[in-house]
């Protein structure tokens, strides 16, 4: 891999613990992940296996307690402007318009908004004429649409997503699965996307990587070879059914010692 | 349910005019009716049973207080009043709010002062004005610092509870995108307690406005809660009503004005 001229995201020997007053929490040890720019991954695993605390950790949200993470050449050690991130439910601000809440990025880092380019994103997304909204007066679905507008509205190289779509109903959830598709056919984002849908992440996904619990390791990486644009119905065939299938038996019979499959792909 | 009827009126312009035209109008109307019922019946029942005006006095008369030249004095104490309220809310309010943003970031120091907050917002302040009299005269002084001591402690303790709010997500989201510490106080955590911030502003004010007429009625000589005092040792009653009267529509004012406040900058919040 070209590390200089490709803006890779690089994950290395990242180790995480977390002070409580019972004791460490070990949620992170020894990630390796190398995501190269362009490529769209998911992260799948059971429920507290340190999935959040490593995209935190790549959005500069918290740091690690060893081990390193870059972009490129860079290292991250807080949160970097080529690197957006996308929530859960939407998390919009209420008091906020949708074109506010749009701009709320570039407000922080006192740049004038993209009117141009928000626009046209809100075109994309289907929220044209939206703008002037307030968050309450939109579905979830649209909520979640805007969401995206404000994580791509700065034009990041890397976008995070944790659980975006975990709200939404199975039917909006397709919808908002297939404009991901779309937009990332178009934009190439590197994009990091955890979710509790295995669906959800083979449909979108180059490389699924499995993460087992305690302390928070890659267990398995799988390639999707699924050809792109992917359509709904992929999720009818056989075959698509059979990689989902083959990587819900791996979380649920998750080895003791999960070093032995790290970094198959 | 009306809440968000008037949101969705305020969204778009036929909304408002609709609003206005079909149930706003009645209610208008309603209101309207309602006072003109209580204020004749009152007038009507009084005269009817020959209720003397010392005991309670006429609509009537109490409206006549109003175009006479007594009303010029009343004014004038009203000045006063509304100066101290002003001025000890001023202090008391900024005080206050700057305060609870500032020791709700701070867990530790909240814990060690709230006990201190909490005596001051049950302590009755007008018990507190002899002492103060004596400490700082006759004056304008006692009074202001009076309401001071119960608007600021209401204001600091309902916006505390605002500044609590908080939001670990929508904070995540402003830091990923770079904010500092500043821009997460002014773009997060202030709207967010705004709704408990107007809150604590207007039963701060209303206690202020409380307090202020209590003070003036325990000496100095001028206000308008000394004037109430004098208009019942004298038996002057359309007096004393007109100027009740004049407290119960500032407090109204008072109400709202923030009510209002807050539709504009917490309405978001149904
Ligand atoms: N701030 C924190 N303090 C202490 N422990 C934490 C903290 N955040 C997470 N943990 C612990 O670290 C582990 C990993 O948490 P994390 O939120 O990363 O899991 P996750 O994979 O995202 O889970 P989920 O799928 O439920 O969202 C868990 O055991 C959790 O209890
Ligand atoms: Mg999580």
């Amino acid at each position: 891999m070209n590390q200089t001229t490709d803006k890779a995201l690089n994950v290395r020997g990242a180790t995480k613990t977390y002070g409580t007053q019972t004791g460490g929490v070990h949620a992170l040890k020894d990630v390796d992940l190398t995501v190269r720019q362009g490529e769209f991954i998911s992260i799948v695993g059971p429920s507290g296996c340190g999935k959040t605390t490593l995209l935190w950790s790549i959005a500069g949200l918290h740091k690690l307690t060893s081990g390193a993470i870059a972009l490129g050449d860079e290292f991250i050690t807080g949160p970097h402007p080529s690197i957006g991130m996308m929530f859960q439910e939407a998390n919009l601000l209420p008091w906020r318009s949708i074109r506010k809440n749009i701009e709320l990025p570039f407000e922080i880092r006192h740049r004038r908004p993209d009117a141009a380019r928000i626009d046209s994103l809100l075109n994309r997304v289907g929220l044209g004429g939206f703008g002037d909204r307030m968050p309450r007066e939109l579905s979830g679905g649209m909520q979640q649409r805007a969401s995206i507008v404000r994580a791509l509205a700065s034009d990041p190289t890397v976008l995070l997503m944790d659980e975006p779509f975990g709200a939404l109903d199975a039917f909006t959830r397709d919808e908002m699965n297939k404009l991901v598709e779309e937009i990332w056919l178009e934009s190439r984002k590197t994009v990091i996307l955890i979710t509790h849908s295995i669906a959800e992440a083979v449909f979108l996904a180059d490389k699924v990587y499995i993460m087992s619990a305690r302390p928070g390791q890659i267990s398995r990486v799988i390639d999707v070879p699924f050809p792109r644009p992917r359509s709904l119905d992929l999720m009818e065939t056989r075959e698509f059914f059979d990689l989902v299938n083959l990587i819900k038996h791996d979380i649920q019979h998750q080895p003791k010692v999960p070093n032995a499959a790290r970094g198959a792909a | 349910m009306s809440q968000s009827n008037n949101n969705a009126g305020l969204a778009s312009p036929t909304g408002l005019a609709s609003g206005l035209g079909g149930q706003g109008m009645r209610e208008v109307v309603a209101i309207i009716a309602v006072a003109f019922i209580v204020i004749g019946g009152g007038e009507f029942l009084l005269r009817a049973f020959d209720v003397p005006q010392f005991i309670l006095p006429t609509p009537s008369a109490i409206g006549a207080v109003f175009a006479s030249s007594e009303m010029a004095t009343i004014g004038q104490h009203y000045g006063y009043t509304l100066v101290e309220l002003f001025a000890g809310y001023a202090i008391g309010a900024s005080v206050g709010l700057v305060l609870a943003a500032v020791i709700t970031q701070f867990p530790f120091v909240e814990k060690v002062i709230t006990p201190y907050i909490l005596l001051l917002v049950t302590t009755p302040m007008l018990a507190l004005v002899p002492l103060l009299i004596l400490n700082f005269g006759f004056g304008y002084a006692p009074r202001i610092i009076a309401v001071a001591l119960a608007s600021g402690p209401m204001v600091m303790i309902n916006a505390a509870t605002g500044f609590r709010r908080v939001d670990t997500m929508k904070i995540a989201l402003a830091r990923s995108c770079g904010a500092s510490t500043l821009q997460i106080f002014t773009k997060i955590r202030v709207p967010m307690a705004m709704p408990m911030v107007i809150v604590g502003l207007m039963i701060g004010a209303i206690f202020g406005m409380i307090t202020a007429v209590g003070a003036e009625m325990s000496g100095g000589g001028f206000g308008l809660g000394s004037r109430l005092t004098t208009y019942s040792s004298t038996l002057r009653m359309p007096e004393f009503f007109a100027c009740i009267l004049i407290l119960a529509v500032t407090g109204i004012t008072i109400y709202a004005f923030f009510f209002w406040l807050g539709k504009k900058l917490a309405g978001w919040e149904s």
